[in-house]
């Protein structure tokens, strides 16, 4: 083989091997540009929603909580602002040597800082972070002159919760507190129920725990506005490239009467004891008490450990709800229910006598009236006016348990009211379906006849509510016509300043008679005249009837009450009452725990009220200038003014 | 004095290949205008220093090309020497960067070695098989591969898996031009693929080994590693088919980019060009190595012939590899997008390339009348 053919043959090979590397070139570019089709046209619309959610970033913007007013106007629960120190992370160079710097200006504690912390974990880092709150007008002068020292650290006005009246009718508002892992279940669980609602709380960090604040807190909440920010890699943001403004919470006008709420609370004094006031012509509550209270504005704010420790640790229970929550046995207030229970039945006319002996004897037992050698010969009224026990030992044995189960039930006993407040209790409507569920021996389960005799004075396994008293005898009053108590009125949307009218309708109707009704109002009308109410009631300028109570805490086994057994063993008391008499406007129950015989301690706060409501009677009402109206502080994105009355020592954080 | 600038000019001139010079300025522009969207949003608005470098590469490239390969032929055995010596001299006193030893400080610039390298590999290959032209035996094949891997396994000791895969494959390019069998190098990639477990487990780094792993599931690390392949495909697939218009792409405005005005610029300019903008690039590169080719074809030596086959597909490789990566198929590394992506050096090297395609091509004719 010579040189040139060498060459040549050479020559080839590397032509060919050039070609195959053209044709490499060609497929590796074909390589690349069928990955760039494949991101570029085929993934374009997920890359560019990804693209899109790198480069935007939702900032919430939180809505005002609605307003809660009484009947008459008088804020029980409105948002205050006061001014927050707050830093932006973003345009902080070293937050731990700010805060140290700004702690020798102003006073920063450690609780301060940790909760700092916790809403730096929380929060985007364009967000700006309350490092103190409620500062002084001075500590806002003192920082203000200094600020240029300060980048990324700024003075804003902050919306907080307040309950201007404390604790009066705590129980009935509830409160406010940070959002748990149960309420994010709630809302996940509301939310998905009605999607139009568009409940979103994004950026919310405090929500209703009891009382109306939980009942109505989808109400009260508002609707969430966001900022979409423009945001780049390191989460700076750029601008601002869409706002939508929150809508505030819709405000609550309640039934309740906050001057009269305050009378039946001074009444109650030290006392524990619930109190329920309703409107009986629709089911209004015009004051619940459950005392002893609690400050609402402790909550807010994350409430102290030593606080929560006293609040739960207290013998006298102040977070239980005593009005709707605590089931009581009604003693005496009981009979004339039975007795319209026997009327209604036609079981007993009016005149039916009885002559009493001071006790009754059946099945080998011996139950007792409270008059030693009874109270001679009694009709129904008098059973009632000096509450005879023998003629309803009769009555009840007559009636049975099945007649008067089904009576008690319809008029609304043993059975949730369905007020607007979470935490309702039952009660207890004995009955041998009853007895038969709630215990589990065969023996336990059943139902002795001489155990009717005890439902029939109001003893025994009876236990109601003092709303679920005030709410039967309404609709006693109320001629059968049932209302459920509520107590919002009215819900005013705050976008459109619509309102809407609540629990205007009744629920249902009983067959009562109006005569056997009018019989017992007459009949506790004496009550009120000459029988166990008169003392109480001597000198009313208004005519009212009532029936005492007095609810066994212990049995003493048939002796009398000696009155030196320990305070807690003592009974409790009862009054239920109405006024006034022809057209009664306010129904009232009353319960005061270990208060001995109902006309003692119950019947006297029982009056008080009733004055208060009929006469006007002032006890301490709140002045004017705390009536305001509903709309106030609901004023969207404005900047707040701090108002230099009316705030409160527990304030309160988002 | 005007006459002899003329003639000097045109003398100048005479050494320029059209095709080549025309698809560089193109790439250049494309290059500045995306390095422009690409430092904008860092503060830097201007682009003087980056048409400093280009300029600076443009008279590297007339100056290469004025020479005769034969004087650059001369050039191969001191240049490749001159490497090794420097790559040893990193292995005994280089700077740690990054934790890998690359960068020799020499009192005025500090110099990466190993960049010598993917000029001096080729033609130092060239020139030994242009010298055994005559008597090409297998063992002749078996010094170039040791020619080849002593500088790539000192590259890839520093370590810097990327460079020394792109020198060796330099080297490796002139050998199968040079025609080496295809029963040993089909050998050879077999017994590559039996050592791969071996090459995974002792050989390549952790950082490494786990940029492969990036690669198959970018998802598995998507704040670490997966974050750059990440972003540049967002970047990438949001541009579509038209991009998002030149300063628009937000994923490169709002520094979702990394290293978006060097390594990761391809990112840049599919996000704002979009399919199309990427297409027109691949298509210069392909130009590119087809017009080297086409040079290396028509070369009269053996030595022009495989060291312009070589470069040019070098060209394209480098081009390949950068776009390959940011676009998510192959694994990330440090490679930058010829004649786009910013720095000087990178451009010295490629202008060298272009300088000698273009010797090789203009001085053909001259050698045939000789």
């Amino acid at each position: 083989m010579n040189d040139f053919q060498y060459s040549q043959q050479e020559l080839a090979q590397f032509r060919r091997r050039v070609l195959f590397a053209a044709l490499v070139v060609l497929v590796l570019s074909g390589a690349l540009f069928a990955r760039l089709v494949h991101l570029q046209v085929f993934l374009h619309e997920y890359y560019s929603t990804r693209a899109e959610s790198n480069r935007i970033s939702l900032s919430p913007i939180t809505p005002n909580r609605g307003n809660i007013t009484d009947r008459k106007g008088v804020i029980l629960a409105r948002n205050y602002s006061a001014f927050t120190l707050e830093i932006t992370p973003d345009q902080t160079r070293n937050l731990d040597a700010t805060i140290d710097a700004l702690a020798e200006l102003i006073d920063i504690q450690a609780k301060d800082r940790r909760r700092f912390k916790r809403l730096l974990d929380e929060a985007k880092t364009f967000e700006s972070i309350p490092i103190r709150t409620r500062l002084t007008d001075e500590e806002v002068a003192r920082f203000t002159a200094r600020r240029y020292l300060f980048p990324g650290v700024d003075v804003k006005a902050r919306l907080f919760r307040q309950y201007p009246e404390g604790a009066l009718a705590a129980h009935a508002i509830g409160y406010i507190s940070r959002i748990n892992d149960d309420d994010l279940a709630w809302i996940e669980q509301e939310a998905a129920k009605d999607l139009e609602r568009n409940i979103n709380y994004k950026g919310t960090s405090l929500i209703g725990k009891i009382g109306l604040e939980k009942q109505y807190e989808f109400e009260l909440h508002g609707t969430t506005g966001y900022e979409q920010i423009e945001v780049d890699a390191a989460g700076r943001a750029v601008r601002v490239l869409s706002h939508t403004a929150p809508i505030s919470g819709n405000n609550l006008a309640l039934t309740l009467d906050a001057a009269l709420q305050k009378t039946a609370e001074a009444a109650f004094g030290q006392r524990r004891g619930a109190l329920a006031a309703l409107d009986p012509n629709n089911g209004a509550v015009l004051a619940l008490v459950s005392n002893p209270a609690f400050d609402p504005n402790l909550f807010v704010d994350g409430i102290r450990f030593d606080d929560w420790d006293e609040l739960n640790t207290n013998p006298d229970r102040p977070m239980l709800n005593r009005a709707i929550s605590s089931a009581y046995p009604p003693g005496s207030t009981f009979k004339p229910l039975m007795a319209l229970a026997a009327l209604s039945q036609g079981r007993r006319k009016t005149s039916h006598t009885i002559a009493d002996p001071g006790f009754f004897s059946f099945g080998g037992r011996v139950f007792m009236d409270d008059k030693a050698g009874g109270h001679g010969s009694v009709d129904m009224l008098k059973s009632i006016i000096v509450s005879c026990n023998t003629y309803y030992y009769h009555l009840a044995n007559d009636l049975g348990i099945e007649a008067i189960a089904r009576f008690m039930g319809e008029i609304g006993l043993g059975a949730r009211t369905g007020i607007d407040i979470p935490g309702e209790a039952e009660g207890v409507l004995p009955s041998p379906e009853w007895k038969a569920r709630r215990f589990k021996s065969r023996e336990n389960q059943k139902w002795y006849a001489g155990e009717t005799i005890s439902v029939g004075i109001g003893q025994g396994y009876n236990a109601y509510t003092p709303l679920q008293m005030a709410h039967a005898l309404a609709n006693v009053l109320n001629h059968g016509r049932v209302f459920s108590p509520h107590l919002v009125d009215t819900v005013t949307e705050s976008a459109t300043g619509a309102a809407r009218k609540m629990g205007a309708q009744p629920v249902r109707q009983l067959p009562l008679d109006p005569e056997h009704v009018d019989f017992i109002k007459r009949a506790m009308a004496g009550v009120n005249k000459e029988g166990t109410g008169a003392r109480a009631f001597a000198d009313a300028p208004y005519t009212s009837g009532g029936k005492t109570g007095t609810a066994q805490v212990y049995s003493l086994r048939g002796q009398r009450y000696a009155g030196q057994s320990k305070e807690r063993l003592r009974d409790h008391s009862w009054f239920v009452a109405f006024a006034p008499l022809e057209a009664p406007r306010i129904v009232v129950a009353v319960l005061v725990e270990n208060g001995g015989f109902g006309s003692q301690s119950a019947a006297p706060i029982a009056r008080q009220v009733l004055d208060y409501y009929l006469l006007g009677k002032d006890s301490g009402g709140p002045a004017p200038e705390g009536v305001a109206s509903a709309d106030e502080g609901n004023v969207d994105a404005a900047p707040p003014v701090i108002p230099l009355t009316g705030m409160s020592d527990h304030a309160v954080l988002p | 004095m005007l006459f002899y600038l003329k003639r000097q000019a045109s003398r100048i001139c005479a050494h320029l290949d059209m095709p080549l010079f025309v698809i560089v300025l193109l790439l250049m522009c494309a290059g500045l205008a995306t390095v422009y969207s690409a430092m904008y949003s860092m503060g830097i608005d201007r682009l003087d220093k980056q048409i400093v470098n280009m300029l600076i590469a443009l008279a590297i490239m007339l100056a290469v090309a004025q020479a005769a390969p034969q004087k650059i032929m001369r050039l191969a055995l001191p240049f490749y020497l001159l490497g090794l010596a420097l790559l040893i001299g990193v292995a005994l006193f280089g700077v740690t960067v990054n934790g890998s030893r690359r960068w020799l400080s020499l009192v005025v610039v500090n110099i990466q070695p190993s960049e010598i390298m993917k000029i001096a590999m080729p033609l130092m290959l060239a020139w030994f098989f242009h010298k055994c032209e005559s008597e090409l035996k297998f063992r002749h094949f078996a010094i170039a591969m040791v020619i080849l891997l002593l500088p790539t396994l000192l590259i890839l000791k520093q370590p810097d898996l990327g460079t020394a895969l792109l020198v060796g494959a330099a080297g490796f390019l002139v050998i199968f031009f040079a025609g080496l069998p295809w029963k040993i190098m089909l050998g050879a990639a077999l017994s590559v693929i039996a050592a791969l477990p071996f090459l995974w487990n002792f050989v390549l780094h952790d950082y490494q080994r786990r940029r492969v792993l990036t690669l198959i599931d970018p998802g598995s690390d998507p704040l670490g590693a997966g974050y750059h392949i990440i972003q540049s495909s967002i970047a990438i697939g949001s541009g579509g088919v038209l991009g998002k218009g030149w300063m628009d792409g937000t994923q490169t405005h709002l520094e979702f980019i990394p290293e978006k005005h060097t390594d990761f610029i391809f990112a840049v300019l599919s996000e704002e060009w979009g399919l199309l903008g990427g297409s027109f690039l691949l298509i210069l590169f392909i130009a590119l190595a087809g017009r080297g080719l086409m040079i290396a074809v028509g070369a009269p030596t053996l030595f022009s012939r495989l060291l312009a086959a070589a470069i040019s597909l070098m060209l394209f490789i480098y081009a390949f590899v950068n776009m390959g990566m940011v676009s998510g198929i192959l694994p990330v590394v440090g490679v930058p997008l010829p004649f786009i992506s910013y720095g000087g050096t990178a451009l010295v090297t490629l202008a060298m390339s272009i300088g000698v395609l273009m010797s090789i091509r203009t001085h053909r004719t001259i050698l045939v009348k000789k």
